[in-house]
């Protein structure tokens, strides 16, 4: 059980690496989702897998008898998933509202904080076309044409 | 006396949320700011006291004992950043009494601000490494909202690429915890120092380690993980910044600190080298980074990160006289960027313009004010006799000692580059005749105004009186930094607590 899930937990931060190297925002977001619940599965896997012994302590005993699952992790990841919950809740509003504001749903347009020399907003406003442009997550097609200019 | 632990975390909580219940009032949300950040202001004050004379202050939260349990801990480092986490607050919150539209507090500045405190305070005074990230979450959430109330288009795009690399930094930190847990099972900082020099597997210790210190790494903004400070830090309101500035990479830099002087010290060749060459990099490239730059708040977002450099340096050297160097350097640092970036907030008020070439004539206009801005301006760059001055010179007989002249001869040129780097902002913004023609209007000190000026006089006299009383300074910072060196204090607080 711990090998397959070892496999998962590789599987899912690798997709979510790939698509926070995404220029679009909404990948980047599925990126940050993928990648807390990668961590929070690591966090149970490594914390060692028991099967069907809870972690309770029978009536007149001050332990509990034979192996128990530890619930340290479990409320580790308790607390995990509700902080990744809420700050990617937030961070969908964000994306949201920056969408709005900004018109881009592409990191590359989204330079005006980074760049030496101030960016012309007009040129970074200027609406999203999908007619004329690629979208830049599409696949190149090898021997497709260069565009000029 | 230990619930006095409690007070910094409580105090803002509470105003926060009663301030929150009055949202329709802004006056009684003002004043709410204000008794919060004093609050934490004033316990942490009375936390250096009693940490200074009787030793390390530990609180077991809910009565659990320490490996069980979550304790906060206070000992000297902690009790002064909690302090000085009061202070800045407090100044911010005067400054943004002045100077936040009334748009912004009617969606709720003022709570954030509080519990953007609450969790720096929190995060300065916890004793569990999984603690420690909650604190980082609560802190980085109110950061989130304060960077972006106001929708303005630089705030978005500035808060988007700081929210992913933040998040990014946080899953990192949790995966470290969830792999330090399972191999060691406990979470208790001073607990992982006892079992810690016992682990089975020392490379994978190690391993953790790097964890850890990429993911602070990415929060204190050490090269080659700093870029996205200089693409978010100036696009707030200037009082925004200037909190940030001075509060939200130092705990990033005290969380490095406090890891890696408690619990990872099994293979200082290796991690504090990496540290050392890192605090070398940051410092230049962030001070060749302001000196590109045109914008003031830019070129000072890029200070910061030069000077995180410094703080970072300290640990690098890993002595006792390294260690206080970089405590002393944390407070000045903290005091001199806060001031500086309400500096640009007054400026900001007057001419509302970041970029250099539009801005000038302010010593005409207000030679004062001129004066106010040179005193962090030349502590930042090192110029005796302001407290920057000592902080440096601390850290070069520390490493001078310790016979690192690559760091000592890194740490000199960046000083002078960032001497350059804040004349540039002064013979632009003050020195020169203003570009418009027009005469400028600087808010004299009044009555109405006092909550404009009073904040950045009270930093720029902190720099003079931290630089002319250094010796009590220093000697505190060096206390804390001794006991950074040799933790078994702040072991035996936490472990053998009487009950």
């Amino acid at each position: 059980m711990q090998v397959v899930l070892a496999f998962l937990i590789g599987g899912l931060f690798t997709i979510a690496i790939y698509l926070l190297l995404r220029r679009a925002i909404a990948r980047v977001i599925l990126g940050l989702a993928l990648l807390t619940n990668a961590t929070n599965l690591l966090i149970f896997t490594v914390g060692g897998l028991t099967r069907a012994t809870p972690p309770l302590i029978p009536e007149g005993q001050t332990r509990p008898g034979g192996p128990f699952a530890d619930p340290m992790p479990q409320s580790l990841i308790l607390t995990a998933i509700v902080i990744g919950f809420g700050v990617l809740a937030f961070t969908m509003v964000l994306a949201f509202r920056t969408n709005q504001i900004v018109v881009a749903d592409d990191i590359d347009r989204m330079r005006a904080t980074d760049a030496l020399v101030p960016i012309e907003t007009a040129e970074l406003a200027e609406p999203y076309d999908e007619e004329v442009e690629s979208h830049p997550d599409d696949p190149v097609v090898v021997g497709e044409p260069e565009r000029v200019g | 006396m230990s619930n006095l632990l409690i007070l910094p975390i409580v105090v803002p909580f509470f105003t926060a949320a009663l301030a929150l219940l009055l949202r329709d009032q802004r006056r009684a949300q003002r004043v709410l700011a204000l008794v919060g950040a004093a609050g934490i202001f004033v316990t942490g004050a009375v936390l250096v006291a009693v940490v200074a004379r009787g030793g390390p202050l530990v609180l077991e939260a809910g009565g659990w004992p320490a490996p069980f349990g979550i304790v906060l801990v206070a000992d000297l480092l902690s009790a002064i950043l909690v302090t000085l986490t009061g202070g800045v607050g407090l100044a911010a919150v005067a400054f943004s009494l002045a100077t936040i539209d009334s748009r912004r507090e009617g969606f709720g500045y003022y709570p954030l601000l509080l519990i953007l405190l609450m969790g720096v305070s929190g995060a300065f005074l916890t004793g569990d490494i999984f603690n420690l990230y909650v604190w980082f979450e609560v802190l980085l959430i109110a950061s989130f909202v304060l960077l972006a109330l106001g929708s303005e288009r630089a705030q978005m795009e500035g808060a988007l690429k700081y929210v992913a690399m933040n998040l990014i930094a946080s899953m990192l930190f949790l995966v470290a915890v969830g792999l330090l847990y399972a191999e060691v099972g406990t979470l208790t900082m001073a607990d992982l120092a006892r079992v810690l020099p016992q682990a089975e597997n020392p490379g994978l210790m190690t391993a953790i380690a790097a964890m850890f210190m990429v993911a602070f790494g990415i929060k204190a903004a050490v090269v080659p993980l700093h870029f996205w400070l200089p693409a978010a830090y100036h696009t707030p309101p200037p009082v925004v910044s200037a909190v940030f500035a001075g509060l939200l990479t130092k705990v990033g830099v005290y969380a490095l600190l406090r890891l890696f002087t408690l619990v990872f010290v099994g293979d200082i060749g290796y991690t504090h080298t990496i540290v050392l060459v890192a605090s070398g990099v940051t410092m230049i490239i962030g001070v060749l980074g302001a000196l590109a730059q045109s914008e003031m708040r830019r070129i000072l977002s890029f200070l910061i990160v030069s000077h995180i450099g410094f703080a970072v340096m300290g640990l690098g050297l890993y002595t006792p006289a390294g260690l206080s160097g970089a405590v002393f350097y944390i407070v000045e640092d903290m005091i001199v960027l806060t001031a500086l970036f309400l500096i640009t907030g007054i400026i900001y008020q007057v001419v509302p313009d970041d970029d250099l070439r539009n801005l000038g004539g302010f010593y005409a206009a207000a030679p004062l004010f001129g004066v106010l801005f040179l005193l962090p301006a030349l502590s930042l760059a090192g110029v005796p006799p302001l407290s920057g001055f000592f902080a440096k010179l601390a850290l070069l007989r520390a490493s001078i000692e310790a016979g690192q002249y690559g760091i000592v001869a890194t740490a000199l040129c960046t000083s002078v580059l960032t001497l350059l780097a804040v004349t540039r902002i002064w013979s632009e913004v003050f020195w020169k005749p203003n570009p418009r023609g027009t005469t400028l209007t600087v808010p004299r000190l009044s009555a109405q105004s006092v909550p404009l000026w009073l904040p950045v006089m009270v930093l720029a006299g902190l720099v003079v009186v931290l630089g002319l009383a250094v010796g009590p300074a220093f000697r505190l910072a060096s206390a804390a930094g001794l006991q950074l060196y040799d933790p078994s204090a702040y072991m035996s607080a936490v472990l053998g607590v009487e009950r």
